[in-house]
Parts: structure tokens; C-alpha cells; sequence
């Protein structure tokens, strides 16, 4: 199969092909003759096939990927001018992302069906999201990475604000000012290491950090300019408040987008940059991202706890949920880095599916309130079911695909130290209290408010948006080598270059 | 990857578990019954040739393995069977328990409507389970550890319309969060000190520097020592031991059967067992033995004594069954693995006969669980009373101890030798568990006949409170109290009592029976490599083989005098602090409620609202926002145009941003 694709610039067509679907919609709406009924159907439909072929597209590739090979694979190199190219390539870990994006668009697609306010501009700037988000992951060019990487806070930003909640203008303002803050200092650093190493190509600067390095002065600078800007987009404590808000006002599927896959980037950032490219400012700064993350861990968990609105709680078990993720990376080995890279996989797929449970309420209700509901098994056992089951997930139970990304991110953790790891299973039991009161609050008990007495069980489009979430979180809870064999690779990468070592 | 009846023991439940869930709505309720109990009962049919090996046969230790759970750099689980003696015998009682619990459950929940549901919750819990006994590395351990916390979750709060079982359930699963948090950082521990968490692995590495430091910060700490305490924690909120033990009380919010089966016969044990499949472990670390010893006998009494004081028939059983698991721990403790597991099996048997018999006794009076509203049970219900009488025998251990002829119920010979196994102990706190052990023995006696004389003798007491309204289906039945005092009571069916005189069967002769092969002269062949077992033969002075008995005869004394000569004496008593203090089981709950619940809730609303909202966003976002009105005031009127400005907008951000780049890497480049 790898023959047959053999020349062709597969990244280029897998993230340009949703934008290619964008043009396709917005020509189709030039050419519609004034007002059609049929056409917000149509265009949701040409999203759906778009969005599903470009799912199917990065199957291609996947199958044609060769996860026992750690170098970038399908590399792209068109120079552009001033020694900067539109160079592409992926890896095991970017790979694994751009699948976890492509799964999830289409069934965000899904979701949004129900959405009928300005539905061509929606649909274009979802496929637009996606193009950006695919290119974070396939970028091999520092400055072609910051284009997507800050692109795809635009549509986001649009999204929350004309399709958002009542307080989507405060929620958006705070979403931006956060993000454009911490990026700009990373660009900052960007231009810097670009002056210094004299490339910006991605693996000839980690080339350059792990033969020459840069001064280690310089690099607590640097990493600290990458830090604000990555530690937003995860989002770290002190800076998550953003995050709530955000989600709240968001409309279901943008929601889903910003938890599965725009906080993976800060991740994918700190995989990515900090640790192979400044090894020696990430040792001198992992006590401090210890410390944040079980920080985050415990405090976010404790405010979920409070939470009177269903989004906001599984916003906070989300920065909660995220601290595990540096605490992995930042441990700097093996069990770690996997369960890091697995966390954000797992993540993307549960807290996706939850924030998709929300919807289906608020779809039928219009209220995210946790008092307006209660009792909703007697309705909707199938919907109960399925809720249950993305609780659990998110509780981190084993045969989920919450579990192995928790355990190991707490097994890398501990043999650095062993205080961080008990600081952050404290979340394990917190997580286990929130999500099943909320769970008790929503869904278990007698149906107390008449206006739940008519509310319905999930109808066939829902079931085919949960489906394949369901069976991705029990496959990677009961297999989860299957992912740790694909990831080992670049795992391996990264916690050589943090060590030193050569590969 | 292989396929062999040891994995169809593990798999058929699940499947059936599965089947009966997914399709209940197409297959009917008596289908997903027939299905869920076939399943099980095939996995008791596979399980008891196993078993019968080991007793028996040549006893073959082997472990299948089916495909990798989890690899990644040394962290290895794979998905296995591993059958010794010890898993042997586990699967036995879970299969056995769970089998005979399906079975009564057809009766007792006939009027359910979501028998489908339940039956598919109690196979799932039995996957699990065994899942647990037959792990081959700690991994999988917990994955069974867990995934029957999640089954008791969903069955405890299976009437999900009650808030109060709604509670319990999520009571029981945090509670044990807080065991899993010590038993997860135990692995942690147990990786990173052996780096392996294979069960063989560990062992042999532990076995060979036993004396290896774990240095967690600037701390040196025992690693055996540190390992085998953590591991506890987890027993300790799985088995429900003293500081861990307030959720078992409140589990039984759940169906009875769901008691028998998980909060009397098996998922409680987990905890028990797992020290017993760890004992090498435990057995190279004094100190922490030392501490499983300690806390088994202080649970062992406690929950005596709470015991003296409940209403709730279930109640009642469900602090007997922590006494009980505090009986085994500290046999654990004190190195006596084989009591221990003797223990837990025969307590499966006559615990299990208990719950059931009291589950019978509730469904005969119309769901009433308050032994004060019960009374002249005994004429209507003559077959559970014999069954209940049964089973009260084993638990008091009722017996004759004279050497050479030893004879008694199964209880007799696990509870005796694990009081005689503490007493020849010199591991630490064995002495005060001998006392706390027999002790206990006393009270268990005095409340054990306490239950069967409310609940069967005397006159019947009417509940004034009595709710008729929410159980019509009963209505073939008079409510009005015969006038010869006995109870408007009605035996259970057929289906109910035939798995009460199985499990009767087993309350009477298991102990006889297996004695040998657990603990006498056949032990060292039965176990194998199992467990570490105790050499040398002690001999003990005739009052501690006695000791028991006496107590178990003056706690029964005890208790005809106030209960059956003197009713009115304890009502007297009713009134003392002490009474109350025992009533509020300590007032345990209390505590928590206001140091963890309220606490966490403060901190929460702490965190929110002052940390967030005042601190982080008022120095942050709002402040910037408040300081320069204009740019919301901007945004705010951007955004009420169309799209087409945010892409205008967007098109150029993304300019600027490209052409700065462009600009900064060539002036810097080269």
C-alpha cells in the first residue's frame, strides 16, 4: 500500500481537504438562488461526507504509516523564502492526534445537526477548525506550526461567540485574551531560536538542541515564553479559569472540539518543544510542574465538586484530568510519557462523549442547570446507560480508557517522586465523588420536574454519534497496547532527547 | 493466546452479563434470568474439578495467559488464569455463592421490574470477581478490585429512585477510593522498588533484598514494609476494616441477594485474599503484619460491638461481617494465610446462609427489616428459622474441642484456629488480637442469638409505622397478626430455600471436611506454592482451646436471660449513653461527614469562589477587562456584525502574525 502512495503529499491532502470542503460550501451557498429550505440540509450533509472522507483519509495514512519507525514519516519540503518551508511530516504521537481529530469531527458534525442559526458560516468555520487542527499536528516547521496553532483559536473564538451562550461575549474575550497572551510570548522565542539555530525546520532545531544545545541560560527564557503559552492552552492552574467559561457558553460541538483536541496541543507543545528542545530548563522546571499539576489535580476536582451547572463541572474535571497529562510529561520517562500521550487520547475521546451528554439534554431542555434535572433513567434508560458508562470513564475505572493513561502518568511520576503520585491520587478518589453525585443529581432518582415528564430517550442520529465513542473507550480500556505499541516510538524519542541521551 | 476451560470460568459470566444487558429488551426478563444463572452455573460446573484437584488430585499450578493488557517499558499485565490452590478455592465460593444467590434472586425479585438489569449487574460482578482470584500481577488485580466496586455500586443503589440508596451507593464506591488510593500508590511502590508487578516477580525480588530502602523524598523507608502497608489501605476499604468500614453498613440499602453475595461472601473477602496471595510479602514485613494484625482485631471487636446494638436484621449481619473479616485479617496478620482463607471459606457458606435466611425472613414480612417489628417468626417460617439456627451455629463456632475427637460447625474450625493461631504468635499485636478475638467471640454469640430470638421468638410486634400503601402485590396475604401471637408471616418459596440448604449443607460440614487439606496434616500438599505456610506444631493449653466455647455458651446464656426470660431488661438499657454510643456506631459517621464532606465542600467553595472568581480572575482577566473597557466595548460591537468581519478579522491576524515571523527570522537568521 505504501508503494502505491508513494510521491503523493498524503499530509497535504488529509489537512486540506476539509478546507477543500469549506470552498465547496461556501460556493454552493454563492450559487444557491436566495432563500432554500433544503439547503442547510445539504450543507450540513456535504460536511458530514467531508469530514467522513477525511476520517477515511487519515485511515489511508495510517495504515500506511510505520509506527516501528520513529523518524517523521511522508515528509513534505516545498522552501518558501528566507530559508522557511511548508515542510510536513508526522510521527507516532502526531499521528495518533490526527486520527483522535479526524474520529471526532464528523460525529461533532453529528452533533451540530440540530444547530439552525447561520448554518453554511457554521459548517465553514468547523472545517476551516479542522484543517488548522490537522496542520498543528502535521507541521514540521516551527513557524508554519505557530500559523495553525494560532489559527485555530480564530474560529474558535467565532464559534463561542455568535453560536455561544448568553454569556458568550465576557467567555470569548477571556478565551482570547488568555491564548493571544501566552502566544505571543511563545513567538517571541520562536523568532529567538530561529536567529540562534539558524532553521526553523522542527527536526533540524531538535538536532540542533540535542548536538549543540541551546545556552542553558537562554533556555530557562525560552521554555518559560513556550510555557505561557502552552500551559494556557492545557489548561495549567493558575491559568484555567478561562476554560469553564469558555465551555459553558460554547455550543455542544465547539465544546467538544476545545476539550478533545484544542487542549491536547498544549500537550503536544510540551512534547514536542519544551522537553527535546530545552532538556535542561524542563529539569530545572519540572518541580514547579509537578507542583501546578497536583495543584490543578486537587483543586480543580474540589470545584467541580461545587459546580451547579453540568458544563462548568466537567470543564474543571477536564483541568483536573489535564494535570495528570504534565505531571506524565514532566516525569520525564517512559510510563510516564505513554500515559501522558494516552491521557490525551483517552481524554479527547471521554470528555468528547461528555460534553456530547450534555447536549442531549440541553438540545431537548435548553438548561445546563444540574437542579433543573434528576430522575432522567426513567425516561431515558439508553441515554442513562451510555452517561454512566463516560462517568465511569472519566471516574478512571479500569476496562475504560480513563484508567491506563491515570495510572501510568502516576506510576512515571512516582519514581521521581513518590509525593507527587500521592498528591495526584488524591483526584482519584475527588473525581470518583463528583462525577457520580452529578451522576445521582441528573439521572437517578424520581422525576421531580414536570417539565422532564415528556423528555426522550436518544433518537438514531445520537445513537450513531455515541457508538463508535463507546466502543474506542472500552477497545483502548481493554487493549490499551494496542496504542501504547504505536506511541512507543516517539515516546522513546522524547524521553531520550530529555535525557540526553542519544537516540 | 490460548483458550481453555479456565477462561470460559472468567468469560461466561461476563458474556452472559453482557448479552442480558444489551438485548433485555428483546430477550424478556426470564431470558436474561436464564441466560445470567446458566452462565454461572457453568462456571461453578468448570470450577469444582479444578478445586477437586487440589484437594484431591495432584493439584496443578499453571496460569493461562491471554493477550497483553498493558506493556510498557517493564509495566507489564497481561490478561491471565493463574489457578493454585488459592484461586482454586476462590472460585468455588464466588461461583458457588454467586450461583445459589442467581438462583434465589428469581424469587426474590419476581415482582421487579428490572430483573433483566439486576441479573445482568450480579454475572457482571461474578466476572469480575473472578476475574480478581485468577490475576496473575497486580494490575489485573485491581482491574477485578475495581470493576466489583463499580458492580456494588450499581447494586447498591439498584432502587435508584431511593435517595437513600443512591447515597450508600456513592458512600461506598468513594470510601473505597480512599483503600484504592493507598493500594494504587502500593503498585506504584512495588514497580518502581522490583520493577516488575508480576506476582512471582515481586515476590522473588522482595524475597531476594529484603531489606531494599524506598526513598520517597528525603524519607528512607522500609520498601517491603512500605509496599505491604499500602497494599493494606486497599484491603482495609475493600474489606471494610476499621477507620474504612462505615460504607458496608449503609450497602445494605442494596437487594438482600446483592448482600449475601457481595457484602457477606465474596467482594468483602477481596481484601483477605489478596493479603493471603501477597503473603510472601507480608511475610517479610513484620511491622506491617503487625499492623494487619492490629486493625483486624480492633475491627473484629468494634464491629461486635456496634453489632449489640442495631435493629436492622441486616444491619446486624453486616457488622458481623466485618467482625468476621476482622477475624481473618488478623489471622493474615499474624502469618496464619491458611486460617485466614479456612475462614473465609467457611464464612461464605454460613454469612451467605444468614443474609439469604434474613432476606427470606423480609420477603415473609413484607419487606419489614427491623427486628423490632418482627417476633414469632418461627411458626410461620419453620424452614428459614431451621436454616437461620444453622447458620447462627457455624457463626458462633459452635463445637467441642477435645483433642482427638474434634467435632462442630464449620465456623468451629476456622474461627478456633485462628484464635489458637494468634495466641502461639509472637508477631506483634498477636497477643491483644488473641484477647480482642475472643472477646469478640462473646459478643458475637450474645447478638447472633439476640437476631434469632427477636426475630423468631416470642410474640409478634406489629410496626406502628407500617407503609401497606407501597406493596399491594402482597396483598394475598392477611396483615393482621394471628391471635396465637405468631407472625402474619408466609414461608418463601421453593426457589429461595433450595439454595438455604445447600449453603446449610456447607454452613454444617465444610469445616470438617476440609480441615485436613486447609490446616491439618494435608495442608502443605493442598496449598503448594500458594501461600507461605507455618511450620512447626503447637501445642496449647487447655483453657485457649476452651476459651472459645465457654464464651460462646455464656454469650448464648446472655442472651436467653435478656431476650427470652428478662424482654423487658434491654429496653431499660435502651436509655444509657453507652447504648447510644453503640447505637451510632461510634458516631463514625458524624465525624467523616464533618471533617471530609463538609470539609471538602468548604475547601471547594473556597477554591471557586475566592480562589477563582476573586484571586485568579480579579487579578487576571477582569481586571485587565475593567481597566480597559474599550476593548470589550470594541469586541462587543464586533461581534454583533456578521461572520464576514471575524474572517476579514481573521485574515488579518493571520497576515500579521505570518509576516512578522517572516520578517524576525530574517533579521535574526544569518
Amino acid at each position: 500500500m505504501s508503494e502505491m502512495l508513494e510521491g503523493w503529499p498524503l499530509l497535504s491532502i488529509l489537512t486540506f481537504l476539509p478546507a477543500a470542503g469549506a470552498i465547496w460550501v461556501m460556493a454552493a451557498r454563492a450559487m444557491s438562488p436566495g432563500e432554500n429550505p433544503g439547503f442547510d440540509r445539504g450543507v450540513r450533509l456535504i460536511t458530514l461526507i467531508v469530514t467522513l472522507a477525511t476520517f477515511a483519509a487519515s485511515l489511508v495514512v495510517l495504515a500506511a504509516f510505520d509506527h516501528e519507525n520513529p523518524d517523521y514519516q511522508f515528509v513534505e519540503n516545498v522552501p518558501w523564502a528566507f530559508g522557511i518551508a511548508y515542510r510536513m511530516g508526522v510521527d507516532s504521537m502526531a499521528m495518533s492526534l490526527i486520527v483522535l481529530t479526524t474520529f471526532l469531527t464528523p460525529l461533532c458534525i453529528l452533533a451540530s445537526w440540530s444547530i439552525d442559526k447561520q448554518v453554511s458560516s457554521y459548517m465553514v468555520l468547523f472545517l476551516i477548525l479542522e484543517t488548522l487542527m490537522i496542520g498543528v499536528f502535521c507541521a514540521q516547521d516551527i513557524i508554519l506550526f505557530y500559523l495553525f496553532f494560532e489559527g485555530g483559536l480564530i474560529p474558535m473564538f467565532i464559534l463561542i461567540g455568535v453560536w455561544g451562550g448568553s454569556r458568550r461575549v465576557y467567555a470569548a474575550f477571556k478565551f482570547f485574551l488568555y491564548t493571544l497572551l501566552g502566544s505571543l510570548l511563545m513567538l517571541v522565542a520562536i523568532v529567538a531560536i530561529i536567529s540562534i539555530a539558524g532553521t526553523s525546520s522542527i527536526p533540524e532545531l531538535t538536532a540542533y538542541a540535542r548536538q549543540t544545545g541551546f545556552d542553558a541560560d537562554l533556555q530557562i527564557w525560552l521554555w518559560l515564553a513556550f510555557f505561557a503559552s502552552f500551559a494556557v492552552k492545557m489548561p495549567m492552574w493558575p491559568v484555567h479559569t478561562w476554560l469553564p467559561d469558555a465551555h459553558v457558553e460554547a455550543p455542544t460541538a465547539a465544546s467538544v472540539v476545545l476539550a478533545a483536541i484544542l487542549l491536547k496541543m498544549g500537550g503536544y507543545g510540551f512534547l514536542r518543544f519544551s522537553l527535546p528542545m530545552f532538556p535542561d530548563a524542563s529539569h530545572f522546571f519540572t518541580p514547579m510542574v509537578f507542583a501546578l499539576s497536583v495543584v490543578a489535580i486537587v483543586w480543580a476536582s474540589l470545584v467541580a465538586f461545587r459546580q451547579l451547572d453540568i458544563k462548568k463541572l466537567i470543564a474543571y474535571s477536564s483541568v483536573a484530568h489535564m494535570g495528570f497529562v504534565t505531571m506524565g510529561i514532566f516525569s520525564g520517562n517512559m510510563q510516564g510519557v505513554q500515559g501522558a500521550i494516552f491521557q490525551m487520547l483517552s481524554h479527547g475521546v471521554i470528555s468528547g462523549a461528555l460534553f456530547l451528554c450534555v447536549g442531549v439534554v440541553y438540545d431537548r431542555m435548553h438548561t445546563r442547570e444540574i437542579a433543573f434535572y434528576g430522575g432522567l433513567v426513567n425516561r431515558m434508560p439508553v441515554y442513562a446507560a451510555i452517561f454512566m458508562l463516560f462517568t465511569l470513564g472519566n471516574v478512571g475505572l479500569p476496562g475504560t480508557s480513563g484508567f491506563p493513561g491515570e495510572i501510568l502518568t502516576m506510576v512515571g511520576a512516582f519514581q521521581v517522586n513518590a509525593w507527587v503520585a500521592a498528591g495526584a491520587a488524591l483526584g482519584v478518589i475527588l473525581s470518583a465523588a463528583y462525577a457520580l453525585t452529578l451522576y445521582r443529581k441528573v439521572a437517578f432518582g424520581v422525576i421531580e420536574n414536570p417539565k422532564l415528564a415528556g423528555i426522550t430517550d436518544l433518537d438514531g442520529r445520537e445513537w450513531i454519534t455515541f457508538a463508535p465513542l463507546v466502543i474506542a473507550t472500552l477497545v483502548m480500556g481493554l487493549a490499551p497496547s494496542l496504542v501504547f505499541d504505536f506511541t512507543h516510538a516517539s515516546a522513546e524519542a522524547v524521553v531520550n532527547a530529555f535525557a540526553g541521551n542519544a537516540p | 493466546m490460548q483458550f481453555s476451560p479456565e477462561v470460559l470460568i472468567v468469560l461466561a459470566p461476563l458474556f452472559a452479563a453482557a448479552f442480558a444487558g444489551l438485548f433485555q429488551r428483546f430477550i424478556g426478563d426470564r431470558a436474561a434470568m436464564a441466560v445470567t444463572t446458566a452462565s454461572v452455573g457453568l462456571s461453578l460446573a468448570l470450577s469444582l474439578p479444578i478445586f477437586a484437584d487440589f484437594v484431591w488430585g495432584e493439584g496443578h499450578e499453571r496460569t493461562i495467559e491471554l493477550f497483553r493488557f498493558i506493556d510498557v517499558a517493564g509495566f507489564t499485565s497481561t490478561w491471565s488464569v493463574r489457578i493454585d490452590a488459592l484461586s482454586a478455592i476462590m472460585l468455588v465460593v464466588v461461583n458457588s455463592v454467586s450461583f445459589l444467590v442467581h438462583v434465589y434472586s428469581i424469587g426474590y425479585m419476581a415482582e421487579d421490574p428490572h430483573r433483566a438489569r439486576f441479573f445482568s449487574y450480579l454475572s457482571f460482578f461474578t466476572f469480575s470477581m473472578l476475574a480478581l482470584v485468577t490475576a496473575n500481577d497486580f494490575l489485573q488485580l485491581f482491574f477485578g478490585w475495581e470493576g466489583v466496586g463499580v458492580a456494588s455500586y450499581l447494586l447498591i443503589g439498584f432502587w435508584f429512585k431511593k435517595r437513600s440508596a443512591n447515597d450508600a451507593a456513592i458512600k461506598a464506591f468513594v470510601v473505597n477510593r480512599v483503600g484504592d488510593f493507598g493500594f494504587a500508590l502500593g503498585i506504584m511502590a512495588a514497580f518502581f522498588c522490583y520493577g516488575s508487578i508480576q506476582f512471582d516477580e515481586v515476590f522473588h525480588a522482595a524475597a531476594a533484598n529484603p531489606n531494599m530502602m524506598l526513598g520517597v523524598g528525603d524519607i528512607q523507608f522500609k520498601a517491603v514494609e512500605t509496599i505491604a502497608f499500602l497494599l493494606f489501605i486497599g484491603a482495609m476499604g475493600k474489606s471494610a476494616q476499621f477507620f474504612l468500614h462505615v460504607w458496608l453498613p449503609d450497602a445494605m440499602e442494596g437487594p438482600t441477594p446483592v448482600s449475601a453475595l457481595i457484602h457477606a461472601a465474596t467482594m468483602v473477602t477481596a481484601g483477605v485474599f489478596m493479603v493471603c496471595r501477597a503473603g510472601e510479602l507480608y511475610h517479610l514485613a513484620p511491622l506491617a503484619s503487625g499492623f494487619v494484625t492490629i486493625v483486624g482485631a480492633i475491627t473484629a471487636l468494634f464491629a461486635a460491638t456496634v453489632g449489640l446494638a442495631q435493629n436492622d436484621i441486616k444491619r446486624v449481619v453486616a457488622y458481623s461481617t466485618c467482625s468476621q473479616l476482622g477475624y481473618m485479617f488478623f489471622a493474615a496478620g499474624v502469618g496464619a494465610y491458611n486460617a485466614a482463607m479456612f475462614h473465609l471459606f467457611t464464612h461464605a457458606f454460613f454469612k451467605a446462609l444468614l443474609f439469604l435466611g434474613a432476606g427470606s425472613v423480609i420477603h415473609g414480612l413484607h419487606h419489614e427489616q427491623d427486628m423490632r417489628y418482627m417476633g414469632g417468626v418461627r411458626k410461620p417460617m419453620p424452614i428459614t428459622w431451621a436454616m437461620m439456627l444453622i447458620g447462627t451455629f457455624a457463626l458462633i463456632g459452635f463445637g467441642l474441642p477435645i483433642e482427638g475427637f474434634k467435632i462442630g460447625f464449620a465456623g468451629f474450625y476456622s474461627k478456633d484456629a485462628i484464635i489458637e493461631a494468634a495466641y502461639g504468635s509472637h508477631g506483634i499485636g498477636a497477643q491483644f488480637a488473641f484477647w480482642c478475638g475472643v472477646t469478640a467471640a462473646l459478643l458475637t454469640s450474645f447478638y447472633s442469638w439476640r437476631l434469632a430470638f427477636m426475630t423468631f421468638e416470642g410474640k409478634f410486634r406489629p410496626n406502628p409505622h407500617a407503609r401497606h400503601d407501597d406493596h399491594d402485590a402482597h396483598a394475598h396475604d392477611d396483615h393482621h397478626a394471628p391471635a396465637d401471637g405468631s407472625a402474619p408471616a408466609h414461608e418463601s418459596p421453593w426457589i429461595m430455600l433450595a439454595p438455604l440448604f445447600v449453603l446449610a449443607a456447607g454452613a454444617i460440614f465444610a469445616g470438617a471436611v476440609f480441615y485436613p487439606y486447609f490446616l491439618g496434616y494435608k495442608a502443605e500438599e493442598f496449598w503448594g506454592h500458594a501461600i507461605p505456610l507455618e511450620h512447626g506444631h503447637h501445642d496449647f493449653p487447655v483453657w485457649v482451646l476452651w476459651a472459645p466455647v465457654v464464651v460462646t455458651v455464656t454469650g448464648f446464656l446472655l442472651a436467653v436471660i435478656f431476650y427470652l426470660w428478662q424482654p423487658g431488661a434491654p429496653k431499660a438499657m435502651a436509655k444509657g449513653p453507652a447504648h447510644a454510643f453503640l447505637f451510632n456506631k461510634w458516631y463514625f459517621d458524624e465525624f467523616y461527614d464533618f471533617v471530609f464532606v463538609k470539609g471538602a465542600r468548604a475547601l471547594g467553595d473556597l477554591f471557586w469562589k475566592v480562589g477563582d472568581q476573586k484571586v485568579i480572575d480579579g487579578l487576571g482577566p477582569d481586571g485587565v477587562a475593567s481597566s480597559s473597557r474599550f476593548l470589550s466595548r470594541a469586541l462587543r460591537r464586533v461581534q454583533t456584525g456578521f461572520v464576514y468581519h471575524y474572517s476579514f478579522l481573521m485574515l488579518i491576524a493571520a497576515i500579521a502574525f505570518g509576516g512578522y515571523a517572516l520578517l524576525a527570522g530574517v533579521g535574526g537568521g544569518r
